[in-house]
């Protein structure tokens, strides 16, 4: 150990300098305090024995100014005196002295107390070494979040979380406590949200959510349905999650064109869709949450909402229901219930929801760990598509084919078609910025196929809320019987330079209905809500060149003309221009 | 007066044993010391600085009883009281008792253990 001595008598230092060399001690002398001082930061001692009564300076100040230099180093002093005075032994502790060793010195107890104080010193050493430690490794913590935050951010980007119809409340590290919050616009028009809730914190729940993105927005854009995309987060968190990890989810999708929402809650608080006319329906968890259940025992069937534009959904995590106030007693699902019964006319159900909390809690921000998302539906939400997708970046793809898919009996019930066959037309350059005009093609004619075609079902039940729940019974039971049916889709794409043109024929099994009437509906006569084939007609007929119905009406045909932009063949020299086609 | 011994021979001995060679050395300090120590309580005494005389005497007093020389410590201390009262007027006769009981430690001192 290194030891300052501060003693101005010689004779005393001598002895003391030579007790403590003795017991194995590196020394330093000095005989004032000045000298004290200016030694201390050069020779760094271990331990200060500081004589009270100095010239110069004395050891009162010199104790107070070596304890400023030491900082938060534990710098043991202990001052030597003869003082028998208890009040100047009580002022050397006060200027910061630890101890004082007595004249005439005692070599045993000079040893003990020196020994007494490495002990202190060292266990202070050690204390503070693993503080620092720990905030470095906090401080490591918090920029590799961050850094994390910024992948994760490129993976699961805010969707068209900034949609008009949207509006939400996430904490910027909320995937650290485990939320995430996705939405997504479907490529023919239409929404799909996903709001999930994983078990634990931190770096797990933060990994386990980067596929459930990448799944999302994967799929989304590819047009599969909401509970397409639950079945695939399902078994991808099966299969990567460890035991007791989890993720709760709801899962909301609104398409716009049929008046309905449709929603999936596994695990999550009840959501809560209220209508325009103030009547509010609840969206309960139903289901187990997100990567418990085998694949083949996961149910994905959703909650259909007959829903008008004006409607509000609103979804959270457990989060908002647990907010507490300061006497520990949470807000409560009661009380989110009781914030929606006591909504005004025209109050935003999201506004009044944060209001109330901020009132409960008495926090002008809401908590870390909780998300809370509402979104409005929309007139007719087939969206201008957006042209800001990235320019293509090679022209080259397949433009002369000819394609037949077709799906029978079961497969009908349990099978989606239309991302298989949306990826077919994908791979043809000149039709990949037009995914949502195809996507709304294809749908359109599958749909119509579907319900129409082969189920018969009426499109005039939809109009009322009762017919609207019968349509999806009558749907889902007629679907259990559809031995001997199929649903033929021929496309076939021919190219000229810049330009192409795709021809889409779908014809099914039914009877064909009498196209004259269901077609001939104008739309000014079709109010929002009435006759889907109809409408579903004319958005065809909006969008193609050709459209000619053959046969009893079960085989319908379709041009659709493209040609490539000026500025999109110009990406092709490097220029990022992503100006719209003119 | 005291009635404390001019040396504490346990003492010494025991310094000894912890100085070794420098043990002379020691005592040649102590004396040099000292005799500094004393002029500076002569020359607060003339000065009638009885501050300076109090602190002279408290660190003079320090290496008396560090040395073994309990005596001397003793009348020391008287010195350093009367400094901290204000009393330097009795201050001479302490002086005085000092320097003679100085004389003879100094005279101990050398011819301790020969």
């Amino acid at each position: 150990m290194k030891v300052l001595i501060a003693e101005d008598s010689d004779s005393d230092r001598l002895i003391l300098a030579t007790l403590v060399r003795r017991l194995g001690h590196q020394v330093v002398e000095v005989s004032d305090g000045i000298e004290a001082v200016a030694r201390f930061s050069e020779f760094q001692p271990d331990i200060v024995l500081l004589d009270a009564l100095m010239p110069r300076m004395d050891g009162m100040e010199a104790a107070r100014q070596i304890k400023a230099l030491a900082g938060e180093r534990l710098v043991p002093l202990i001052f030597l005196t003869s003082l028998s005075d208890a009040g100047e032994l009580a002022r050397c502790l006060e200027a910061g002295g630890d101890d004082f060793l007595v004249k005439p010195y005692n070599r045993v107890i000079l040893e003990a107390k020196i020994n007494a104080f490495n002990r202190m010193r060292s266990m202070h050493h050690a204390l503070s070494e693993q503080r620092d430690q720990i905030r470095r490794q906090n401080e490591q913590l918090l920029s590799e979040q961050k850094v994390a935050r910024r992948v994760f951010d490129n993976v699961a980007h805010t969707g068209c979380l900034d949609a008009p119809n949207i509006r939400y409340h996430a904490s910027p590290l909320s995937v650290f406590n485990g939320d995430v919050l996705f939405a997504a616009q479907r490529p023919g028009g239409g929404i799909v949200i996903f709001l999930g809730d994983f078990t634990g914190h931190g770096l797990p729940a933060a990994i386990g959510a980067m596929p459930v993105a990448e799944v999302f927005y994967g799929m989304a854009e590819k047009g599969f349905g909401a509970a397409d995309i639950l079945r695939e987060i399902n078994r991808k968190l099966c299969r990567i999650l460890p035991t007791g990890m989890f993720c709760c989810g709801v899962m909301v999708e609104a398409d716009g064109k049929q008046n309905a929402l449709r929603a999936w809650n596994g695990g999550l608080p009840d959501g809560w869709l209220v209508r325009k006319n103030g009547e509010r329906v609840a969206i309960p968890s139903r289901h187990l949450p997100l990567g418990v259940l085998a694949p083949d025992r996961f149910t994905a069937s959703m909650d259909v909402l007959d829903a008008l534009p004006g409607d509000r959904l609103v979804v959270m995590t457990d989060g908002f229901p647990e907010s507490c106030d300061d006497q520990g007693r949470c807000f409560g699902e009661e009380g989110v219930r009781r914030v929606l019964a006591g909504l005004k006319a025209e109050e935003h159900p999201f506004d009044a929801l944060t209001m109330h909390l901020r009132q409960f809690t008495g926090r002008p921000e809401p908590a870390d760990d909780l998300t809370l998302c509402s979104l409005e539906v929309i007139a007719g939400s087939v969206q201008a598509e957006s042209f800001e997708k990235s320019p293509e970046s090679s022209l080259s793809g397949p433009g002369e084919w000819h394609c037949v898919y077709e799906i029978r009996e079961r497969t009908l019930a349990d099978f989606n078609p239309l991302p298989l066959l949306l990826h077919i037309c994908m791979e043809v350059p000149g039709l990949r910025r037009r995914s949502g005009e195809i996507y709304t093609l294809l749908s359109e004619l599958y749909n119509n196929a579907l319900e129409h075609g082969v189920l018969e079902l009426s499109s005039e039940w939809k109009s009322s809320a009762k017919g609207f729940s019968l349509y999806y019974q009558e749907r889902k039971r007629r679907l259990t019987e559809i031995d001997g049916h199929y649903i033929r889709f021929s496309l076939s794409h021919e190219s000229r330079p810049g330009a192409g043109r795709l021809r889409i024929r779908c014809e099914d099994s039914g009877r064909g209905f009498d196209i004259d009437v269901q077609g001939a509906r104008s739309p000014a006569k079709t109010g929002p809500g009435n006759g889907y084939a109809g409408r579903g007609l004319e958005i065809l007929k909006r969008m193609t060149k050709e459209l000619t119905v053959h046969g009893p009406g079960n085989c319908v045909e379709i041009v659709y003309d493209w040609t490539f932009p000026d500025n999109a063949l110009g990406a092709h020299d490097g220029s990022d221009s992503k100006r719209e086609d003119k | 007066m005291n009635d404390k011994p001019h040396l504490d021979e346990e003492a010494l001995a025991e310094l000894q044993d912890v100085m070794e060679d420098e043990f002379d050395v020691l005592i040649q300090t102590y004396l040099e010391d000292s005799r500094t120590r004393i002029q500076s309580l002569r020359d607060a005494l003339a000065d009638a600085d009885s501050d300076q005389f109090s602190k002279a005497a408290h660190s003079f007093k320090g290496s008396c009883v560090n040395i073994g020389a309990p005596r001397l410590g003793e009348l020391c201390f008287d010195a350093e009281k009367l400094g901290k009262n204000d009393q330097l007027d009795q201050a001479p006769g302490v002086m005085t008792r000092i320097e003679k009981e100085f004389e003879d430690v100094a005279w101990r001192l050398q011819h301790f253990n020969q």
